[in-house]
């Protein structure tokens, strides 16, 4: 685990997108979301389909569009703040200070153009490289990624590289001007397990050291347990719980967590036992103003959480590590008493949070800070 | 890519094949049969008997459609009733006024239509966009004839700002190297003459250019909302590159591809023969031969005029395949 020395590269506080569409009622994709990432640090936002986690690493980058988006709260690089700033000044923090890798390497390079121009205008835009020089730096660059052969490379267009070199081609892309922070949205998703595992790797070696802090957005467990320090788990656009990457996989405090973890397939359970999902569809929420969002898909669930405001944080300190939760009745410390009475849970987590401060890098936002 | 060329070139053998037999059994389906056409309608049974005896009418249906094929495949295609001279001479002597007037109508279509339709996409719902829209629906229904007709009796008859007929004016006495009037003009140093050649293609050209403008300019929008939403686009965005490198390089190059697709569809038609537009404008071209011949029962002309235009479509068509290799490279390896 990398430690968080040092004043953080990226902090997100209070970030909301809403979604206008013209007679249609506002949608809310992001609400409230608040984290910070530390320069070697590597954070995950976890979460499934539909939850916020790419809309929230758009908005960090400044790449939703114009109309009809409302961006509000703080995001800020280096201190800077990203929010209102000009398209002119993002555009030079862009690819030089900030960068991000893509979900589906093909359809994120352009078909038309050579892969060497793809980078070299990277490094002609940032590092005023052009020519023989730039063609260089670009060799050197598919190189650093593990591309075999890479001045011939430069030739090639992207349909002529496999599906990981393709990967490779945009992480070399993104790291060409050593940006201080690296987003990867769901970097692995369209590609082949065993090179998922190589793309991990790289983007573990080329993180490690060098101090660029790393976003890490999937929705696979996976990768979290693979690579990440912290873990920001999101749903219906708002965090519901943090913790480090140790005490989120032994103790899930959120159901949502727990039933997350729950659903992955196991190779030491029996053929033909069922696999525990988590009832129900990401559709199946209230709006957070109404209770919470999980409820309805919640085994813990009770009146309460549908009746009033259950956005209450309850910052835990066990065992020396960093926590937060957004839940009232949340599960035991394991996950094996999962289906213990929800009430005991909830005093006991209540009293050992009285009057301990959270020690989080990242803070709740307290727009519902209602403490239990 | 030479497989590929030579495939296409052999497809047009079965195209050209029944294209022919069309246009022959046509031929002799028409009532009272070439020999009532060439005559006229008072001819006597014997000068009939005797059309017939010389153009060898009289075998069977079968040989006579392989001596024309015969005589077809050596470029002769009879000589024209209204000319007396080869088909062939009469074609080489008109197509280029139709290349001038298709290359006229396209710089139109192109110059005006892939801006426009830019802007339109740029601006998407907004007055640019709707006015292009309402503007190309109108210029795909516009008949041709129509649009000719207002654009001479306006500009040629009215303000007398632009020639309204002819390929140049009969007081200027030009030199024709290569028949085509304005690069003619330039290889004789008579600027003047080709300048006028110039004039009396805006007009026809405009006329002419009006569908294909519309369509490219829908093509060019849809392509171009299309490609702004793609990931690569975002990808460039994320890069922070400036706008005009993204505009230029990932947006355009590739919103292109559909649109140079279409041009070249567009211009195996347009030189096929504008029959309106020449007809309108007395325009010397291919089309306005071809309208002549109809109403003169010029059959071996039109016959042959509409066998090499077949020709010329699949050969434009080819070389849109091609050129698109060029502009693609996915297509190009593949």
């Amino acid at each position: 685990m990398t430690g968080t020395s040092g004043s953080p590269v990226l902090e997100v506080d209070d970030l909301a997108v809403q979604f206008t569409r013209r007679g249609e009622q506002p949608t809310r994709a992001v609400d409230g979301v608040s984290f910070s990432v530390a320069p070697g640090e590597t954070i995950g936002l976890v979460g499934e389909s539909g939850c916020g986690k790419s809309v929230t690493s758009l908005a960090i980058m400044g790449l939703l569009p114009q109309r009809g988006v409302q961006v509000t709260g703080s995001v800020r690089l280096d201190g800077t703040e990203l929010l209102g700033a000009g398209p002119r000044t993002l555009r030079t923090l862009r690819g030089k200070d900030m960068a991000m890798v893509f979900q589906d390497p093909l359809s994120s390079l352009n078909p038309t153009v050579t892969v060497g121009t793809q980078v070299t205008e990277v490094l002609a835009e940032h590092r005023d490289m052009t020519g023989r020089a730039a063609q260089d730096e670009a060799t050197e660059l598919l190189d650093r990624v593990g591309i075999p052969d890479p001045r011939r490379r430069l030739g090639e267009y992207p349909h002529q590289l496999s599906g990981g070199m393709r990967q490779r081609a945009l992480i070399a892309m993104a790291l060409a001007c050593s940006p201080r922070l690296l987003i990867a949205d769901e970097p692995t998703t369209a590609l082949d397990v065993t090179i998922q595992a190589q793309i991990l790797e790289l983007l573990r070696e080329l993180v490690q050291g060098s101090g660029t802090a790393l976003v890490m957005i999937t929705h696979d467990l996976g990768v979290v347990a693979g690579l990440c320090d912290r873990v920001h788990v999101m749903y219906a656009g708002r965090v519901i719980e943090t913790a480090d990457r140790r005490p989120l996989f032994a103790t899930p405090r959120h159901p949502y967590t727990g039933g997350l973890l729950g659903s992955v397939p196991r190779l030491d359970t029996g053929r033909g036992t069922p696999l525990t999902p988590i009832r129900g569809s990401a559709r199946d929420t209230i709006p957070w103003s109404q209770g919470c969002a999980f409820a309805p898909r919640c085994d813990n669930a009770e009146d309460d959480c549908l009746t009033e405001v259950s956005g209450s944080t309850v910052p835990l300190e066990a065992d020396g590590l960093r926590r937060e939760l957004r839940c009232r009745h949340p599960l035991h410390a394991t996950p094996a008493a999962a289906g213990a009475p929800a009430g005991a849970t909830a005093a006991s987590s209540a009293g050992a949070s009285a009057g301990s401060p959270s020690t989080g890098s990242s803070s709740w936002s307290s727009s519902e800070g209602q403490q239990s | 890519m030479l497989r590929f060329i030579v495939r296409r070139l052999l497809q047009l053998i079965p195209i050209l094949l029944g294209l022919s037999l069309l246009l022959f059994a046509w031929l002799r389906a028409l009532p009272g049969g070439p020999a009532q056409a060439a005559l006229g309608e008072r001819a006597t049974p014997a000068k009939i008997a005797e059309y017939n005896e010389t153009f060898g009418l009289n075998e069977s249906i079968v040989v006579q459609y392989l001596k024309f094929l015969g005589r077809a495949v050596q470029l002769d295609f009879g000589t024209s009733t209204r000319t007396g001279r080869p088909v062939l001479d009469e074609f080489l002597d008109r197509f280029p006024g139709t290349i001038e007037l298709t290359v006229a109508a396209l710089v139109f279509a192109i110059v005006i239509g892939i801006p426009l339709g830019y802007v339109a996409a740029r601006r998407h719902g907004g007055v640019v966009d709707n006015t292009a829209i309402i503007a190309s629906l109108l210029g795909v229904t516009i008949p041709v004839f129509f649009l000719a007709y207002l654009l001479r009796l306006l500009f040629a008859v009215q303000l007398g700002w632009l020639p309204g007929s002819g390929r140049q004016d009969v007081r200027i006495d030009a030199t024709h190297i290569t028949n085509f009037y304005v690069l003619d003009g330039l290889l004789t140093r008579e600027f003047d003459a080709s300048w006028d050649a110039v004039l009396h293609l805006v007009l026809p050209g405009i006329a002419l250019g009006t569908i294909p403008l519309a369509i490219i300019v829908r093509i060019t929008r849809a392509a171009v909302l299309d490609v702004v939403n793609e990931d690569y686009v975002r990808t460039a965005n994320a890069k922070g590159l400036s706008t005009s490198v993204v505009r230029r390089r990932h947006v355009v190059r590739n919103a292109l591809l559909p649109v140079s697709t279409t041009i070249g569809l567009q211009t195996g038609l347009l030189l096929s023969g504008a029959v309106l537009t020449e007809t309108v404008f007395a325009f010397g071209g291919v089309g306005s031969a071809l309208r002549q011949a109809i109403s003169d029962r010029d059959y071996s002309l039109l016959q042959g005029f509409i066998l090499i235009l077949a020709v010329v479509y699949v050969l434009v068509n080819l070389l849109v395949d091609i050129s698109y290799g060029l502009l693609d490279p996915r297509v190009r390896t593949r």
